[in-house]
């Protein structure tokens, strides 16, 4: 009986406490592969290189990336970006001068140690950990579901806003919002940020709509969870060894308990 | 310590006898290690030592966070990237303290429903069960003020809703909450305060513990068969009973190994799933989340509080007879934690003698139905307040209270128990005198 309902409930509560406690209204999220889903899933450094180009071309424009460090992009599983091509990088963003002349309105050039830049535009929310704050939106009927089965997540949710605008626009109070499949609302507050041919890839990938929407929410992953690959190998070594531990003690275990086990069972018989 | 007879510790060195006259702490120790445990304990009786591995997992974890977390409200939440971000292995640490407290919970619940069942909280295991009800109420504290302290959306509006929850109490209210806020709302006084308690609680729970094990220790522990173990002399207890070392220890063990093996297999690979993704967002007090949601862990209590709204007739007839000083919030107030205060009760409320749910033919139904109910609770506190889900909440938060109030009190008297085994030993031999089985299940 307990051992039935134990098994129940252990279904039951995986599926039921998924992070879709949100169960937000409406939102269509596309369901995107990318190569970081999955216990064995890493990212895609060439990836994460295009997704920091779009970014650094397209949304930067607008939001920041106030928690990522400029030398964690040459950090191991990340971007893996040489450290001199990533000191001259963080050379092009201003920010704000902490130098014992300054006066306070004071900028300098970004060095390796400093963070990207916060949001240009106030509106514009930081996109540092966006790919984990905007994990949630999936049901059915709050069971989390989706995001358990096919890995739907924070990323597939950017790269469906992205690729979500119908062309309609509405105006209200003064503010222009344009219609969006994948925002909860259905109208999003930021215009199209990309048409597709945005920018001009080094590896020459396509640059379609789609591909630069796919790469930049793959880099949006990696600014939210830097450390997924280091991660993951923890995970493995600790269940790999838990797999011996356990393997070891259930064989101890069994041996302990044979003889007490054989007692009960000649009684069993004399009875 | 135990008042079942068994062979106590005999110093054997020179050395063990001088410090056993002046401090018994070997005494203790061996006392403790070595109590005579029923032979029949199933697997559900390993909870206890994952439950205590959670606690030190917690402390251990909690305390290296505490060197690098900041309690302001304009670092908190950076503090805690720094941690995910900067500080060795930091990631690691954040994820098994969140993912901890889940498995904490978790197997709180098994430990709890696995009393209900087998009758654990029956004569004379009153004092076990009401410390036990103690700590669990202790850890949603802990929890719940750990929960703020990343200070993201959840944290604060969390918060906020929780605390409310004692600004509706009638003429005292808005100055409690006041107090307990430190402020007219949630902010840095609050964060601060929050953060010393959190420190504080888990140190109290340890205390608990400890009066926890001593108490059935004093006892014994209750086993599936409901049956005591024989105290007339070493011989019988022996053949009810075997150490707890090393026989209950190893099966612990290994038990707690394959629990953690799925505790990290789930804080490697999905660490994120059990906690809610707006608290990725700073706490903003100008933005309210769509909805404001507790941790999984919460949510029946969570939906027992919020399913008596002021269309129920319970509700109305309340606010009719108080002349309006129980409104509906304060009585989901009441509901929420006198649904935790009947399961205080308990001992009290069941009136049958048998202890196990194993022989107990119509108690196992209405038991799998309260286990039922707990899943269906869990999930329509998820769920937004709006039909259907508040009418599941309704008659979910119903059966709890019937489950404690009337059914528990009326099997007692209706029921007719199925016959039980005379001893452990009896019930130990008609398990393994068949099938070749798994080891002490």
């Amino acid at each position: 009986m307990i051992r039935k309902l134990t098994a129940t409930v252990l279904t039951t509560l995986a599926l039921s406490t998924g992070s879709v406690f949100a169960a937000g209204a409406g939102g269509h999220t596309e369901d995107v592969a990318f190569p970081f889903e999955g216990p064995f899933g890493t990212y895609d450094k060439l990836q994460l290189q295009r997704g920091l180009k779009v970014y650094t071309e397209v949304c930067a424009a607008c939001h920041g990336l106030k928690y990522v460090p400029f030398r964690t992009l040459s950090d191991p599983g990340g971007p893996e970006l040489p450290e001199d091509w990533v000191r001259a990088y963080a050379a092009q963003f201003e920010v704000p001068d902490d130098g014992e002349d300054a006066e306070p309105g004071d900028t300098r050039p970004a060095k390796l140690t400093d963070h990207f830049p916060e949001s240009a535009d106030p509106n514009a929310p930081d996109l540092s950990l966006m790919a984990k704050a905007r994990a949630g939106f999936h049901g059915p009927e709050g069971t989390g579901i989706n995001q358990l089965i096919k890995g739907i997540g924070g990323p597939e949710h950017i790269y469906s806003i992205l690729t979500g605008y119908t062309g309609e626009e509405k105006e209200e109070a003064g503010t222009t919002f344009y219609e969006n499949t994948a925002f909860p609302s259905g109208w999003i507050s930021m215009p199209p940020p990309l048409f597709g041919e945005d920018v001009e890839f080094d590896d020459g990938a396509p640059n379609d709509l789609h591909s630069e929407a796919r790469d930049l929410a793959a880099f949006l992953m990696w600014a939210a969870e830097p450390k997924m690959m280091a991660r993951k190998k923890a995970g493995f070594v600790a269940v790999i060894m838990l797999v011996i531990l356990s393997s070891l003690l259930y064989l101890t275990n069994k041996t302990l308990w044979m003889p007490v086990k054989k007692q009960a069972k000649e009684a069993a018989k004399k009875a | 310590m135990s008042g079942i007879p068994h062979d106590h510790y005999e110093p054997k060195t020179s050395f063990e006898r001088w410090l056993d006259q002046r401090l018994p702490i070997l005494r203790l120790l061996y006392d403790t290690i070595m109590i005579p445990t029923p032979k029949n304990l199933n697997w559900m009786w390993i909870w206890g030592i994952v439950l205590v591995f959670c606690l030190a997992l917690q402390i251990v974890t909690g305390i290296v966070l505490a060197m690098h977390y900041t309690p302001h409200v304009d670092l908190a939440f950076a503090s805690v990237e720094h941690i995910m971000r900067n500080v060795n292995a930091g990631y690691m640490l954040r994820y098994l303290h969140a993912n901890g407290a889940s498995l904490f919970f978790f197997a709180v619940y098994v430990h709890i429903f696995r009393g209900l069942y087998y009758g654990s909280y029956k004569s004379p295991r009153e004092v076990t069960w009401i410390i036990g009800m103690l700590i669990y109420l202790a850890m949603m504290a802990t929890a719940f003020m750990g929960y703020v302290l990343p200070w993201g959306q959840m944290s604060f509006w969390g918060a906020t809703v929780i605390t409310g929850l004692f600004g509706a109490i009638p003429w005292v209210g808005e100055a409690l909450q006041t107090w307990l806020l430190g402020g007219p709302a949630v902010d840095n006084p609050t964060l601060n305060r929050f953060f010393s308690l959190h420190y504080l609680l888990p140190f109290v729970i340890a205390a608990l513990v400890a009066l926890h094990i001593w108490a059935f220790h004093t006892t014994g522990n209750s086993n599936p068969a409901g049956v005591e173990v024989r105290r007339s002399s070493k011989e019988e207890a022996k053949r009810d009973t075997l150490p707890f070392w090393p026989y209950f220890v190893i099966k612990d063990l290994f038990a707690l190994a394959v629990v953690l093996l799925v505790f990290f297999a789930i804080v490697g690979f999905m660490p994120n799933y059990l906690g809610h993704p707006d608290n990725y967002i700073e706490a903003n007090p100008l933005v309210t989340p769509a909805h404001i949601v507790p941790e999984w862990y919460f949510l029946p209590f969570y939906a027992i509080l919020r399913a008596f709204t002021a269309d129920v007739w319970v509700v109305q007839l309340a606010n009719w007879i108080t002349g309006g000083i129980i409104n509906a919030k304060f009585f989901g107030v009441l509901a929420m934690f006198g649904s935790i205060i009947v399961m205080l009760l308990v001992p009290w409320l069941d009136t049958s003698r048998v202890r196990s749910g194993r022989y107990r033919p119509m108690f196992k139904w209405w038991f799998a139905l309260l286990v039922f109910d707990f899943i269906v609770l869990t999930w329509a506190g998820a769920m937004p307040p709006e039909p259907p889900y508040s009418t599941i909440a309704l008659i979910g938060a119903a059966y709890w209270f019937a489950y404690f109030l009337i059914i528990l009190p009326l099997l007692g008297v209706i029921e007719k128990p199925l016959p039980q085994p005379g001893t452990i030993e009896e019930d130990f031999i008609a398990h393994y005198g068949g099938a070749n089985d798994t080891p002490a299940e």
